[in-house]
């Protein structure tokens, strides 16, 4: 059976410190998995690994059977795998549409070419457009992004993750920073736009993850000490005792 | 051998000279990651300081209150300029040290005149720290301060004696250099200021924190910074020639040196900077060129050949422009710069 | 009230480039004098050379400190391809020499254009500059490309002559370099709306983020050095003919510094502002230098002050009050402009009347004490003028604050009425 990703006993030591210690983890082909752990746990640093940001110290990783681990950035995206930010990472000086645009172009073919017009390329404008509908941005179409709300931009930040059109997907800690109806709204948005998509995203907010994942990954000092459906995990002895007070102050505080 | 010796010495004090130079601009930068374009704009106005002071208060009082004076003027264009533009990035603060390094140059001019000025070391360093002597005879020998003139020709005419003194201002530059280096060492790892300033090195936002006002300590590891500038210009100057084109000159050498060590990496700068130094103090002694070298291995080259002025070209003409082949070496086949960590 | 859009050149494009073109034609007629045909010729060049610098600062967002390089070795290649259709070992027509300065830019561009551009943002810079000296020092070293002391002199009037054409009057140069001004301005906006000049902008907004959405960062800064090395290349072509005279300055430190000062004077967030920079560019080293010793001081001081209060340079404060007008708010303010000019005007002379004696001190003393400042006859050494240039100056700077003090509580407000006025015909 191939996955849509896979981790092999991955690594990664900063100097002396062993952030990452032998992860392993296999996602089925449009499985919505979530991502959490206490903070320092190494989510993150996960992510940065699995899309390039760094190179783990040993291990591998597999995107649809094939390795990536120390290509860059923009290889794994071509070959499939999109990322977005805890920190909004967004292109400023540019416009809603504009940002929602580059982010299709390499998917389309355009490459670096500079002999065609923007304004001519249909197939780019219309998924631009198109996408920009989906994230209900399209009142905002030509305001700079640095002028946008702060939910706004998360938006935005999700629109250039998806529109390359990759496979797989994964949100850093998507609704960091949101209100209860603003997450709850967000939440939608993000099952209608990954629909048919692998998706792993990092939460501290337990309700989204019920809410969201088919399969939950517990990851505790750098290895994942569970990966199974959200009930099991629940109930899974080793989560309590590393989640012990934690959990149950998150379920009633609501995410925050 | 003596030449060797003497060429070694040479290389490294120049090398010395410019570490004096890019380890105030690798504080500045590692700290405010502000590249100060300026940087040799300072050096200039030290040396140019130095020699107005010299004239009025002698060259030793000059050498410790031109540094302050040059710090001093590193502080108030941080706080009147620098500081506004802090928030605009780093693109800005590049462009307003590049709009000093303009002014500067125009103001130096306007005050002391466009050609150079006589900016002489004193009397204790005119003579030669020490010299020399290679007897064919006798071998070498080292003789403190010049040689008499006996000891350096022979009354025997087959008897080749050679005679090379070490300039005292290069061997003062070595000093100040060394001890310049021996205290920021000592400031940075055996002080409390030297704490704070090293984990603002990384860590600004934290510092700033734990209640240390880190606007001040930019302020002063500007003022410090541009002040070591300073005290390697009046020492500079006096060694070498002081005038308006001095800050291009070398200006564009610690840049090299800068990035060839790797940005923000101190060890990096002095590696970098004794490289250069030494490789290009012997490049320039050096006349041997490609035409002269096949020459005196016995090839014959053809007439077209020995007129291409690219291989005319000795190797003490193409001296000025090897640290910049090296950056260009550097960025090709390692681009961390030798003991790089920062990215820039 | 019609509705106004704050980028013109959306606005009636055809209107625009037709003025444009209509500019480029008749300014000779207009201006009629040698030096005018001159100067017209030379601002045609700069805005070459500006505009294919800003492709670099502007949109790419990298910093270069030697772009003299790419307009100066194109230069060079032009004058000695001028000299081969001279001594007839070539057939180019001399109209298309520019575009051999062109093609020259592009080949030194792909070669020291990969080492550049491994690297970016401050890292780069030091990398231009270090590539910079590299070129100017081997100037100075090999004399039968580059011409030694003397450089290399050509005469444009070579090859046969197509239309009765000789290029031998400033006049028909002139309108070479306004074809060419016309076809590259228009082609280096088109780039700015293709694919690879918007990943470009992205890139300079954020380079990393670029890198996720399958863009590899260095090579879209490559391509782009590569653009930017072939209009600067045809520039150097222009100004080889223009002059007939190439010397090893033209890759010096200084050019390079002047592009970068003027591009960022005129302004390098608007696409227009390069052409500003280039025609102030010219305007400066022609006519201000005549006018004053002092002008390399006043530039640098013009160029820190631009840095520190309007980064954006003089086209984004010309954009600025466009939109400010079209809100109708400028009637509010333009009494406080007109008091900033004028206390600002006074404050200059009265700096400029002390940084002038200061000059006529250093440089020409032998010509005695006195010297004429906008009519008035000063004494360099006598202390009234000296006290009453400083008054004045003072003066003028003290009032100067005390408006722009006022001015910016006014713009402000102003801000906040534009604002609201935005979202009301938002949601209205």
């Amino acid at each position: 059976m191939s996955y849509a990703l896979e981790l092999k006993d991955l690594r990664k030591n900063f100097g002396k410190t062993e952030i990452i210690r032998g992860v392993n983890l296999a996602v089925q082909s449009g499985e919505r998995i979530a991502i959490i752990g206490p903070n320092g746990a190494g989510k993150s640093t996960l992510f940065n690994l699995i899309s390039g940001r760094f190179g783990p110290s040993s291990g591998e990783i597999l995107l649809n059977g094939q390795r990536i681990e120390n290509k860059a950035p923009y290889e794994i995206n071509r070959m499939g795998l999109s990322r977005s930010f805890q920190i909004t990472n967004i292109f400023p000086k540019l416009s809603v549409f504009e940002n929602l645009r580059c982010a299709v172009l390499w998917s389309l073919g355009y490459k670096y070419t500079f002999l065609k017009f923007l304004s001519g390329l249909k197939d780019a404008n219309d998924l631009a457009e198109k996408y920009m509908a989906m994230i209900r941005l399209d009142k905002k179409r030509d305001l700079l992004a640095m002028n946008l709300t702060y939910a706004e931009q998360r938006a935005l930040e999700i629109g250039i993750t998806i529109a390359g059109g990759s496979n797989v997907i994964l949100l850093d800690e998507p609704t960091a920073g949101m209100s209860r109806s603003e997450t709850s709204r967000f939440i939608n948005l993000i099952k209608e736009v990954t629909v048919g998509k692998t998706l792993l995203t990092v939460e501290h907010d337990m309700g989204v993850v019920f809410g969201l994942a088919d399969k939950i990954a517990v990851v505790v000092y750098g290895e994942v000490i569970a990966f199974d459906t959200p009930e099991a995990v629940r109930s899974n002895a080793k989560v309590q005792e590393a989640y012990l007070g934690t959990h149950s102050a998150e379920e009633h505080a609501g995410g925050h | 051998m003596e030449f060797f010796i003497i060429s070694m010495l040479n290389g490294l004090s120049y090398g010395l000279l410019l570490f004096m130079l890019s380890s105030g601009l690798t504080l500045i930068f590692s700290m405010m990651g502000v590249l100060n374009f300026a940087h040799a704009s300072f050096y200039m106005i030290g040396a140019y300081f130095g020699y107005t002071l010299t004239s009025l208060i002698g060259f030793w009082p000059a050498l410790f209150i031109a540094p302050f004076l040059v710090g001093g003027c590193g502080v108030i264009f941080e706080r009147l300029t620098l500081r506004k533009v802090h928030k605009f990035g780093h693109v800005p603060e590049l462009l307003v040290t590049f709009g000093l390094s303009y002014i500067v140059y125009e103001l130096v001019q306007l005050i002391w005149g466009r050609t150079a000025v006589e900016f002489t070391p004193p009397e204790l360093l005119k003579g030669s720290a020490f010299t020399l002597i290679n007897n064919a005879t006798t071998g070498l020998q080292l003789i403190w301060g010049a040689a008499p003139a006996e000891m350096c020709s022979a009354a025997d005419a087959t008897v080749r004696i050679v005679c090379s003194p070490f300039p005292a201002t290069r061997a003062f530059m070595m000093f100040v250099a060394l001890l310049m280096l021996l205290s920021l060492w000592l400031l940075l790892t055996k002080t409390r200021i030297g704490l704070v300033i090293q984990a603002a090195l990384t860590h600004p936002e934290t510092v700033e924190a734990l209640g240390h006002n880190v606007p001040r300590v930019f302020m002063l590891v500007f003022g410090a910074g541009t002040g070591l500038a300073g005290l390697a210009g009046v020492i500079g100057g006096s060694t070498f020639v002081t005038e308006p084109a001095m800050a291009a000159t070398v200006g564009s050498v610690i840049f090299v040196v800068v990035v060839v060590g790797g940005m923000g990496s101190l060890s990096g700068a002095f590696l970098a900077s004794v490289l250069i130094g030494v490789i290009q103090t012997f490049a320039i002694a050096f006349d041997y060129s490609f035409v002269s070298v096949s020459k005196d291995l016995g090839f014959q080259l053809s007439s077209e050949l020995q007129n291409n002025s690219f291989l005319k070209l000795t190797v003490s003409q193409v001296a000025p422009i090897l640290p910049y082949l090296f950056l260009v070496l550097i960025l090709i086949f390692r681009p961390k710069g030798l003991l790089g960590t920062r990215e820039g | 009230m019609k509705s106004y859009q704050f980028k013109p050149y959306n606005v009636g494009r055809w209107l625009i480039w037709s003025l444009f073109a209509i500019v480029l034609i008749c300014a000779p007629l207009i201006f009629t004098s040698n030096l005018s045909g001159t100067m017209l010729a030379q601002m045609g060049i700069a805005i070459i050379a500006c505009l294919s610098y800003n492709i670099l600062l502007g949109q790419g967002g990298m910093l270069s400190f030697g772009h003299a390089v790419y307009t100066g070795l194109g230069s060079f290649v032009a004058i000695h391809a001028l000299n081969s259709i001279t001594a007839g070992t070539s057939q180019i027509p001399v109209s298309l020499l520019p575009l051999v300065g062109g093609f020259a830019g592009i080949g030194f561009a792909v070669l020291l254009g990969y080492v550049t551009t491994k690297k970016s943002g401050t890292p780069f810079a030091m990398i231009t500059l270090g590539v910079a000296e590299l070129v100017f020092a081997m100037s100075l070293m090999f004399s039968e490309f580059f011409g030694g002391e003397a450089g290399i002199s050509g005469n444009r009037v070579a090859g046969p002559t197509v239309w009765g054409i000789s290029y031998g009057p400033q006049i028909q140069i002139y309108y070479l370099i306004a074809i060419y001004t016309f076809i590259c301005v228009a082609l280096m906006y088109a780039f700015t709306q293709t694919p690879l000049g918007r990943i470009l902008n992205a890139v300079r907004d954020n380079p990393e983020r670029v890198e996720f959405i399958g863009y590899n960062t260095q090579r879209v800064r490559y391509f782009a050095f590569i653009i930017a090395g072939f209009f600067a290349g045809i520039s150097g072509g222009l100004g080889a003919l223009n002059f007939e005279i190439v010397t090893s300055e033209v890759v010096g430190a200084g050019r390079s510094g002047g592009y970068l000062l003027f591009t960022f004077v005129g302004g390098a967030t608007f696409f227009f502002g390069p052409i500003i920079g280039g025609i102030l560019m010219v305007l400066a080293f022609v006519l201000l230098s005549e006018l004053t010793k002092a002008w390399l001081l006043y530039l640098g001081l013009l160029f820190l002050f631009m840095v520190m209060y309007a980064p954006g340079g003089i086209a984004s404060l010309i954009m600025m009050n466009l939109r400010a007008a079209a809100f109708g708010k400028l009637k509010q303010i333009w009494v406080s402009y007109l008091g900033l000019f004028v206390t600002a005007f006074v404050a200059l002379i009265g700096a400029g009347a002390m940084i002038e004696m200061v000059y006529h001190l250093q440089l020409n003393s032998a010509l005695g004490d006195n010297l004429k400042f906008m009519g008035i006859s000063l004494n360099a050494k006598g202390v009234d003028s000296w006290f009453g240039s400083a008054f004045v100056m003072l003066t003028g700077l003290g009032l100067f604050e005390a408006i722009r003090r006022h001015f910016l509580i006014e713009w402000g407000d102003i801000q906040i009425e534009i604002e609201k006025e935005i979202k009301r015909r938002e949601t209205a």
